[in-house]
């Protein structure tokens, strides 16, 4: 045992985190839009991350439905969701205190918690596909191949993305809603109608994300919380409203996360992102790639 | 001083508090063990309540860590109690001291870096998470596997070292209710008070009349964690077990900020209604749905959850604001 393999597994660690990552990234990038858009902080965004790692899950053990073919079809019902929720029970909160906000989302996400619970109590679940234990090997480096589909998915799926909010009118009116509330309404755009949009769009991206997710860690219904604490980490470093922002904040904590529980203890390796969160916010309080607080 | 306090309260406002605090000095005469425990976990959401609307209510600044307050002061008396035996009420200075300079802490660099709104009560949030990963590697006070506070069978009350009946703790906890509703009262009559209103509704507009709204926020964020820290005290001997995974989680802060904002935020009975709403609440559910049979775990949380929905889509100011107007005690809007 010499230098070399402890450099190895570091690197190996490393890249497993980055990922990781990447994934975290992407639930985060649809944490970012909404609230980019929206003004709203989803405070259910993790419990609606569970509600599509279940769903990746059910399709899986009684159709047998591959959890990275479902991506899209996942976060098409998330997108449902996401639209419902806004156009239903957000929209009258746009203009009403963050305090209003946050109790409202609070309870979505207790509701959502507590169902998820009855219909699938408390059990740890996962997903065992073909390729599970497979991995690649490129020099000395090992990399689990399920990480690497998931990492290729996520890219896709924030390019696509991407694309939609610089090049298609739709993605366009989305982004002068952001940007100037009564300017959009003055030239005529439906605003109630395009922030469910957003709200939906970035349900979508926590689907696609939690249908990739199910296939790295196991799911419980308790899980919600702790993944909305760490879209919140993600997007805070990176710039909350900033997209590539989400994703490079994800790559950081998947990171930090990955080399700290190799250094320390695994128990101990959410207080390093926490660290991290606390020196952004005093020292950039805008996030890495954010724009300038007003 | 008695006068200053009670000036300006309509006399129907005085009335009711009366009758509310004759009621539940009254409560342990009436009610059976299991309404007293009841009655406890009331009193006890009224005062962190209270204690959280100081911060939120009073000054605007949105706290969502709360626990760590909680969990200091409680941490800090049990350590002491356990490892020196040294009692509660000698040990809860040295409690309100830690979460004091906690909150200082962490107040300091938030309002100098200008850290707000959002991004403020996302810090709270990471500074509590913090504290609960922290704790459970501290093994000084039993880390993760917790850390116990001996019980023993009492014969008397002990209240010294806060060893008794749930009756004694019942009163302990009225008592500090009491006490913060009061204190609170008064901080919002005080010349403070008025510069967190003015805060609140416009920090620039506040700062440009010449406040030292750093100072003031500064002031709201210490008395808030010296007041939580107290009901860390009382948890601690109440409980006799503390768990950094239950102490310091963030769903105990949500918990805890639920009653003020469903009573209605910034008021003095907001926090009050809010906790025998909720915890009444929640203690109904249990009893119905045992009653009906449909004992599924989840069960209570959901219609609790679907309670909050619309309580904040119909009355968005909290209960109590359209609970005065219903009563008459409103003061008439200028």
């Amino acid at each position: 045992m010499g230098p070399t393999v402890a450099a190895e597994i570091y690197l190996n660690v490393a890249v497993s985190g980055l990922l990781t990552g990447l994934v975290y990234g992407l639930m985060a990038l649809g944490l970012s839009v909404i609230f980019g858009v929206v003004r709203v902080v989803n405070f259910a965004h993790g419990e609606m991350m569970t509600i599509a790692m279940y769903l990746a899950i059910v399709l899986f053990t009684s159709l047998g439905l591959d959890p990275l073919l479902m991506v899209v079809p996942i976060a098409g019902v998330l997108f449902a969701l996401g639209y419902v929720l806004q156009a239903g029970i957000i929209n009258p909160f746009i203009s009403r205190p963050e305090h209003s906000q946050f109790m409202l989302l609070v309870a979505i996400a207790l509701i959502i918690v507590n169902v998820l619970l009855i219909v699938f109590g408390p059990d740890a679940r996962n997903v065992q596909t073909s390729y599970s234990f497979d991995s690649f090997l490129i020099g000395t480096l090992i990399v689990d191949a399920t990480k690497v589909y998931a990492g290729v998915a996520t890219l896709l799926v924030a390019a696509a993305l991407f694309a939609f909010f610089r090049f298609a009118p739709l993605g366009k009116a989305i982004r002068a809603c952001a940007d100037n509330y009564t300017g959009a309404l003055v030239v005529g755009l439906d605003v109630k109608r395009l922030y469910a949009l957003t709200f939906g769009i970035g349900a979508a991206c926590v689907g696609a994300a939690g249908s990739m997710l199910v296939l790295l860690f196991d799911v419980t219904p308790a899980l919600g919380p702790a993944l909305t604490l760490l879209a919140f980490i993600i997007v805070i470093t990176g710039g909350l409203g900033s997209m590539p922002g989400a994703l490079l904040g994800g790559v950081l904590i998947g990171l930090t996360e990955a080399l700290a529980g190799l250094m320390f203890t695994p128990s101990a390796k959410s207080m390093f992102s926490f660290g991290l969160l606390v020196l952004v916010l005093l020292f950039r309080p805008q996030g890495i790639l954010g724009n300038r607080l007003t | 001083m008695m006068r200053w306090l009670v000036e300006g309260v309509p006399r129907r406002s005085l009335a009711l508090l009366l009758v509310l605090l004759v009621a539940l000095i009254a409560a342990p005469w009436l009610a059976n063990d299991y309404l007293l425990t009841v009655l406890i976990t009331i009193l006890y959401f009224a005062y962190t309540g209270q204690a959280w609307n100081v911060m939120m209510g009073f000054a605007g600044q949105l706290s969502l860590g709360h626990a760590l307050y909680v969990g200091l002061g409680a941490y800090a008396t049990a350590a002491l109690y356990v490892h020196f035996g040294i009692g509660p009420w000698l040990g809860l200075p040295v409690a309100i001291a830690v979460a004091v300079v906690c909150g200082a802490i962490i107040g300091f660099l938030a309002f100098r870096f200008g850290v707000a709104g959002v991004y403020f009560a996302i810090l709270t949030i990471a500074f509590a998470e913090f504290a609960r990963i922290g704790f459970d590697h501290f093994t000084w006070v039993g880390g993760s596997s917790g850390f116990f506070l001996p019980v023993a069978n009492y014969t008397r009350n002990d209240l010294w070292n806060l060893r008794g009946s749930p009756a004694m703790f019942y009163y302990v906890m009225l008592v500090l209710t009491a006490a913060a509703f009061v204190l609170c009262h008064a901080l919002l009559k005080s010349r403070v008070g008025f510069y967190w209103q003015a805060i609140r509704e416009d920090e620039a507009a506040a700062r440009s009349l010449g406040i030292n709204t750093f100072r003031y926020k500064m002031y709201a964020v210490v008395i808030s964690a010296g007041m939580t820290a107290v009901a860390g005290v009382f948890f601690a001997f109440y409980y006799n077990n503390l768990f950094p995974e239950q102490v310091f989680h963030i769903s105990r802060s949500i918990e805890l900020i639920l009653g003020p904002i469903i009573g209605g935020i910034g008021t003095l009975f907001g926090p009050i209604i809010g906790a025998f709403l909720l915890t009444g609440l929640s203690e109904f559910m249990q009893e119905l749905l045992h009653a009906l049979g449909f004992d599924v775990p989840g069960a209570k949380q959901v219609f609790y959850g679907i309670c909050l929905l619309v309580v904040v889509m119909v009355l968005p100011d909290g209960v109590w604001p359209w609970l005065s107007r219903k009563l008459g005690l409103a003061r008439r809007q200028p």
